[in-house]
């Protein structure tokens, strides 16, 4: 379910480095919360991002999500298809519904500190327990 | 599952936008147990609802049902309800959840009239069968001719062996009944409804769907259209007050806000630019005034109509349709126009 290459926040983002260039998205644990997504709003390509920092938000029928940067850096380019269909994060959201690549020079050391694919479904595993409790 | 009054109910079993469209289009099955009810009694319980709602309920015939609103001295709802005439000295009241041990005390409060008060909410659970083909799949249990049910009437009879008050109303702006019955029979009727209904296309629907389906119909709901602070007219609910009835609870009040003129109204809104308004953004002041001028009551897209609307009270003056708004969407801002509602209008 969650792929093993790639880093997790505990705000549910997901990211996956190839040099120096991030790829960043939402878990299927978080679109499956939101429910049906009907609004993605991105920053431009070149805006600067600090790790922990809102730099969009994702929008369901009925409600909204910030979505949190795991690293730092530049954004190089955004995934402009979401803007006609963002109901393809609910579709694939570890695949073509990635949100932003960025530029960031410490990815490698700043995803050291996030979790992997079964550290993060240990921790969905909980958040659900604690939900259904 | 989210908790809602108290109880613990699904936003949704398919998704929001799927269970709505089936609504619209085919049909979609409702568990709103949580609804509260009130039965009233005796030979004056015709007045005591006359005194305490703002609908004239002597017009009522036995078996027709009225919306309404429960009023607070100030003109304000305490709740709004669906008012049911058994006989000329039995009402079955449908409130809110949340406002259900409220009402009651409200009404308890109220009662020269010595008129018997029941707090019936654990006698009954609500299933509400809505979509245009919810009458075809409820028609397969009953011997109950539901097409000459006419709307906002009901009728008593069985549903699959089960004793129940069908009635044709609904919070969907769709055909449909609405079924109230003895609790222990819930899972029956729920399971052989659902199975029997799968042909028809009907599916479950969760709190979620209820909410879209009655913001696109632009029905109120309580706490959010309409409060203590409401006075109806103000929500475009003047078609329910009675005026000329005789005295009520709130009247004096009402009529006096009237006269002086209404400051805010409660207007439908259709968003221009690529935005969703959701409860409680405000409306910016079109002169550039710091405060905002008013604020949305609800709002969201609308998954039949593929438009993101909402509701909001502004001041009169904006109440025009093709008024724009300007509307705080979090750090920016987003326009809007204003549109005549209801929004969705079911094909008749």
């Amino acid at each position: 379910m969650y792929p093993s290459q790639f880093r997790y926040t505990k705000e549910h983002e997901w990211v996956k480095r190839e040099g120096d260039l991030a790829t960043i998205g939402i878990t299927d644990y978080a679109q499956h919360e939101l429910g049906d997504i009907v609004y993605v709003e991105l920053p431009a390509a070149g805006a600067k991002l600090e790790t922990g920092q809102a730099f969009g938000t994702v929008e369901s029928v009925k409600s909204v999500s910030e979505i949190f940067s795991p690293v730092s850096g530049e954004v190089a380019e955004i995934n402009t298809a979401l803007a006609d269909h963002p109901e393809k994060i609910n579709e694939d959201p570890h695949g073509a519904a990635w949100l932003v690549r960025v530029r960031a020079s410490n990815a490698a050391a700043e995803l050291d500190a996030l979790m992997d694919g079964a550290a993060y479904e240990a921790y969905v595993a909980e958040q659900q327990k604690e939900a259904s409790s | 599952m989210v908790n809602f009054g108290g109880w613990d109910m699904p936003l949704e079993y398919s998704g929001i936008v799927a269970e709505h469209m089936a609504v619209r289009t085919r049909a979609g099955l409702f568990d709103v147990s949580h609804m509260g009810e009130i039965e009233i009694r005796g030979p004056r319980a015709l007045d005591l609802i006359q005194w305490v709602t703002c609908n004239d309920a002597s017009r009522l015939k036995v078996g027709q049902a009225q919306y309404s609103g429960l009023m607070t001295e100030g003109g304000g709802f305490v709740d709004d309800l669906l008012v049911h005439k058994l006989s000329d000295t039995h009402y079955f009241l449908c409130v809110n959840a949340s406002n259900q041990d409220r009402d009651y005390e409200h009404f308890r409060r109220h009662n020269r009239f010595g008129a018997e008060i029941e707090n019936a909410g654990p006698r009954y659970t609500q299933l509400a069968i809505q979509g245009p083909r919810a009458l075809a799949v409820v028609g397969r249990f009953t011997k109950l001719d539901l097409a000459s049910i006419r709307y906002y009437y009901f009728a008593p009879g069985q549903v699959d062996g089960v004793d129940c008050l069908v009635a044709r109303t609904g919070y969907t702006g769709e055909d449909g009944v609405e079924l109230y019955f003895p609790p222990e029979h819930s899972e029956k009727l729920w399971n052989d409804l659902l199975d029997a209904g799968r042909n028809e296309g009907l599916v479950p629907c969760g709190l979620g769907a209820r909410n879209t389906l009655r913001l696109e119909s632009a029905m109120c709901l309580y706490g959010h259209e309409i409060d203590e602070t409401t006075i109806p007219f103000e929500a475009n609910l003047g078609w329910i007050t009675k005026l000329d009835k005789g005295d009520f609870l709130g009247r004096e009040e009402i009529v006096r806000r009237k006269e002086a003129g209404l400051t805010r109204r409660l207007v439908g809104f259709e968003m221009v630019e690529k935005a969703i308004a959701r409860e409680n953004y405000p409306i910016l002041d079109p002169e550039g005034g710091v405060d905002p001028v008013g604020h949305v009551t609800s709002g969201g897209p609308a998954p039949f109509l593929k438009k993101d609307i909402g509701m909001a009270y502004v001041p009169v003056s904006m109440t025009e349709p093709g008024t724009l708004l300007t509307i705080g969407v979090r750090n920016r801002q987003a326009k809007a126009k204003v549109v005549p509602l209801p929004f969705y209008k079911r094909p008749r």
